[in-house]
């Protein structure tokens, strides 16, 4: 099986999701970009596992996964509490760790 | 090894530092809440016990010094020689310096006057001290004193001397600046202490180039090792020269010699008793025994040879001149101590070591009763130390008048006392002897002619004449008590008979003294300048010794007939020539060159290096380090916009970055 669509499909998530990250003003979507860009990877990860025949890609894949959920639950309770502070999510907004 | 009484001798440094501990604990104590309380002034309990530890213990001391000595004098004339180590104290590769006593004619003498004298002076102190109320932390410097003195004698090595040396350099700082909260007294003090120092510098450099050369420092080893490195070469007589400097050195500064003598009589702030201990009777005297004990050294270099005579004439001629125009009794006899510390020099300096160290001797014994004398007659006077405000003490104060009267005679070199013999035999061998020059005899013999004078103007000034008192001390005039009078009566006799052991062959004596000292100094020139000096004939050197007790008649002469007879002539002559009375006056301004020439030059060195050095360019490095590192983060710091963007957008460079370069490499 030819890899390479999966990882066009891949590098074309992840792209999304770093433009995502880099461009969007808001805390919550910038968070739902890196999980795009966390599963672009994924995508790659088992997809070259599946073509070497190799099972360690997939178990990367739900590695990857499982911190993802984690992080998701922790940005999310950060965005919560700085929301109930500052009354916003956008990112410009939140400079106090200026010089 | 059993040797008797030789196994205490170890009780000779120990007993005067027991009383330091014990004088110590009661000056911490009893003595010091008391005075920072400043209660009552009523007499404290512990004076009493003070004052019997403080001269007991060296009294002790003495007599263990003075058994030692019989001990040794039982012996034959080869074998008087005795070490007793202590304890190892410093093992360092190639290099080893036990703390150990070593015993020989020459320290056996250094002991028994240190204690001997020492003694009469604790007991003097006991009453002299009386009205102060620091009483017990003079009685702890004393023994302190005594404790670094007797170790400066007694050490078997340069090493252990240096430790003496410097003891005594410590205790005289802290006893000139007794008085501490007189700013005179602290202020002489130090001078002491930073003069010393000079010379410490020289002495230790010298002890290096010892070390360097003979591999040990021990007496017996250096001195036993000089023929074979000379023979082949390792000795030469260049290093033996800078050697022999370089301690002069250090004896120039410890003993007031010129160019270092300007500390002595700024050290008459002390209390008297202490100028009678340290600048009379030990201290001084240490640079003229550590040349004595270094003879083998200095006999090798000629040099250094007449170095040390030339400056011993003219530190004695210089000095005394002085003491002609000094008005307050304890500094003509400073200037005095000085001048005849110059005849032990240049009695070293001629090769006539044992001349120079019965000079110590006697020295010893009328300086301190001139010195405790001059103490009485200040203590009578309430303080009074300008002679021009004595006079006629004769009938108030007859004991002291009597033994001072004595100690003049002596120091004069009337016939008979002590002082004529120690100072004819230097006057003789500086005529007589290899090293000896004819100048040299010349300056002595004038130096000594002007010492009867001022002593005599001192005892005229003083104890006879018209009385020239204030009012109200004379009221108060007394003789002093016996713990004083009796230390004078004493030095009185000793000032007498001190010079009986060494009564030269001339003169139908024999001379025990160089007898004695001739295992230490036999293996040098002296025995062929005493050699030369049989041969001399016997009508020279009478003849000479009649010159020179004719100079000092004539000095005395000279002084009865300014101060007795023609009480007005001095100041008649004194403004006749007003130039040169000025400056012999002030001293020939030597404490202002000095301090034009090199106090101030150091201090506008010092600071330069302050003002240019320390502050522009130590602190330029530290200030330039800091405002670079400041800079560099004012320039940096604008990288950190808190924007969360700006940061995930370096990231993705960064990333980029990596992996771009992975890629292209």
């Amino acid at each position: 099986m030819e890899p390479s669509a999966y990882l066009l499909l891949s590098g074309i998530l992840f792209g999304i999701g770093v433009v995502g990250v880099v461009v969007r003003k808001n805390a919550l979507i910038i968070l739902m970009s890196v999980e795009i860009m966390l599963n672009g990877v994924n995508v790659a990860f088992i997809a070259v596992g599946s073509h070497l025949g190799d099972a360690t890609g997939s178990v990367f894949a739900f590695m990857v996964m499982t911190v993802a959920a984690a992080e998701a639950a922790v940005g999310l309770a950060i965005l919560i509490a700085i929301f109930r502070l500052k009354e916003t999510v956008d990112i410009t907004e939140l400079s106090v760790l200026k010089w | 090894m059993v040797s008797g009484v030789l196994d205490f001798l170890w009780l000779v440094p120990a007993l005067p530092l027991l009383g330091v501990i014990l004088n110590g604990a009661v000056a911490l104590f009893a003595e010091r809440p008391l005075l920072l309380a400043e209660e009552s002034h009523a007499p404290a309990p512990y004076r009493k016990l003070v004052a019997f530890i403080g001269p007991a213990v060296v009294g002790g001391a003495f007599v263990v010094a003075l058994l030692s000595m019989l001990e040794l004098a039982a012996r034959s004339a080869h074998d008087r020689l005795f070490v007793q180590v202590l304890f190892p104290w410093i093992e360092a590769g190639g290099f080893s310096a036990a703390a150990a006593l070593q015993l020989d004619p020459l320290s056996s003498v250094m002991i028994l006057v240190v204690t001997g004298v020492g003694f009469l002076i604790h007991v003097y102190s006991v009453g002299y001290m009386s009205h102060e109320k620091a009483f017990a932390r003079y009685f702890v410097y004393l023994n302190l004193f005594t404790f670094a003195m007797l170790i400066l004698v007694l050490g078997s090595n340069y090493l252990l001397m240096f430790v003496g040396w410097e003891g005594v350099g410590l205790c005289s700082y802290l006893l000139i600046g007794y008085w501490y909260e007189k700013k005179s007294a602290s202020d002489a003090g130090k001078k002491a202490f930073i003069v010393n120092r000079i010379g410490d510098f020289g002495f230790i450099l010298g002890l290096f180039l010892l070390f360097w050369t003979f591999g040990t420092v021990n007496y017996t080893e250096v001195f036993a090792r000089i023929p074979l490195l000379s023979a082949s070469g390792t000795l030469t007589p260049a290093i033996a020269t800078a050697i022999t400097l370089l301690f002069f050195l250090g004896a120039v500064g410890k003993s007031a010699q010129i160019p270092l003598y300007v500390w002595l009589p700024d050290a008459m702030e002390g209390p008297t008793p202490v100028s009678a201990l340290i600048h009379a009777a030990t201290m001084v005297t240490a640079g003229v025994y550590m040349v004595a004990r270094s003879n083998a050294l200095y006999l090798l270099s000629p040099v250094s040879m007449g170095v040390v005579a030339a400056v011993g004439a003219a530190t004695a001629i210089f000095s005394a001149t002085i003491g002609i125009t000094q008005n307050d009794i304890k500094r003509v006899l400073a200037y005095s101590t000085v001048s005849q510390l110059g005849y032990m020099f240049l009695a070293c300096g001629v090769g006539a070591f044992t001349a120079g160290i019965f000079h110590l001797m006697t020295h010893a014994f009328f300086k301190a009763l001139l010195f405790l004398g001059s103490g009485s007659v200040i203590h009578a006077l309430s303080g009074e130390q300008d002679m021009r405000k004595m006079g006629s003490l004769k009938k108030h104060l007859p004991i002291t008048f009597t033994t001072m009267f004595i100690a003049t005679l002596a120091i004069a070199g009337i016939p008979g006392l002590s002082g004529f013999f120690s100072k004819d035999e230097i006057l003789w061998k500086a005529f007589s002897s290899v090293h000896g020059h004819l100048i040299l005899w010349a300056i002595g013999t004038l130096a000594a002619g002007v010492t009867a004078f001022y002593m005599f103007r001192l005892v005229f000034m003083t104890f006879f004449g018209e009385s020239r008192m204030e009012p109200q001390v004379e009221k108060h005039v007394h003789e002093s008590p016996y713990s004083m009078t009796v230390p004078l009566m004493l030095l009185a006799v000793l000032s007498v008979v001190g010079g009986w052991v060494g009564i030269p062959a001339v003169l139908g004596g024999y001379n025990y003294f160089e007898a004695w000292l001739a295992p230490v100094f036999g293996h040098g020139a002296e025995g062929a300048a005493a050699h030369g000096g049989g041969h001399a004939p016997v009508a020279l050197e009478l003849g000479l010794m009649a010159g020179s007790v004719a100079v000092a008649l004539c000095g005395i002469g000279l002084a009865w007939y300014l101060y007795r007879v023609r009480t007005g002539k001095p100041k008649e002559i004194a403004e006749a020539m007003p130039g040169l009375y000025d400056v012999v006056l002030n001293k020939y301004y030597v404490d202002e060159i000095y301090d034009i020439l090199i106090v101030r030059r150091i201090r506008d060195g010092s600071v330069w290096l302050w003002q240019a050095f320390d502050a522009m360019f130590i602190d330029g490095i530290v200030n330039g380090v800091a405002a670079v590192v400041r800079g560099a983060g004012d320039a940096v710091r604008r990288l950190q916009t808190g924007m969360v963007g700006n940061y995930a957008f370096s990231l993705l460079l960064g990333a980029v970055f990596i992996v771009g370069y992975i890629l292209i490499r």
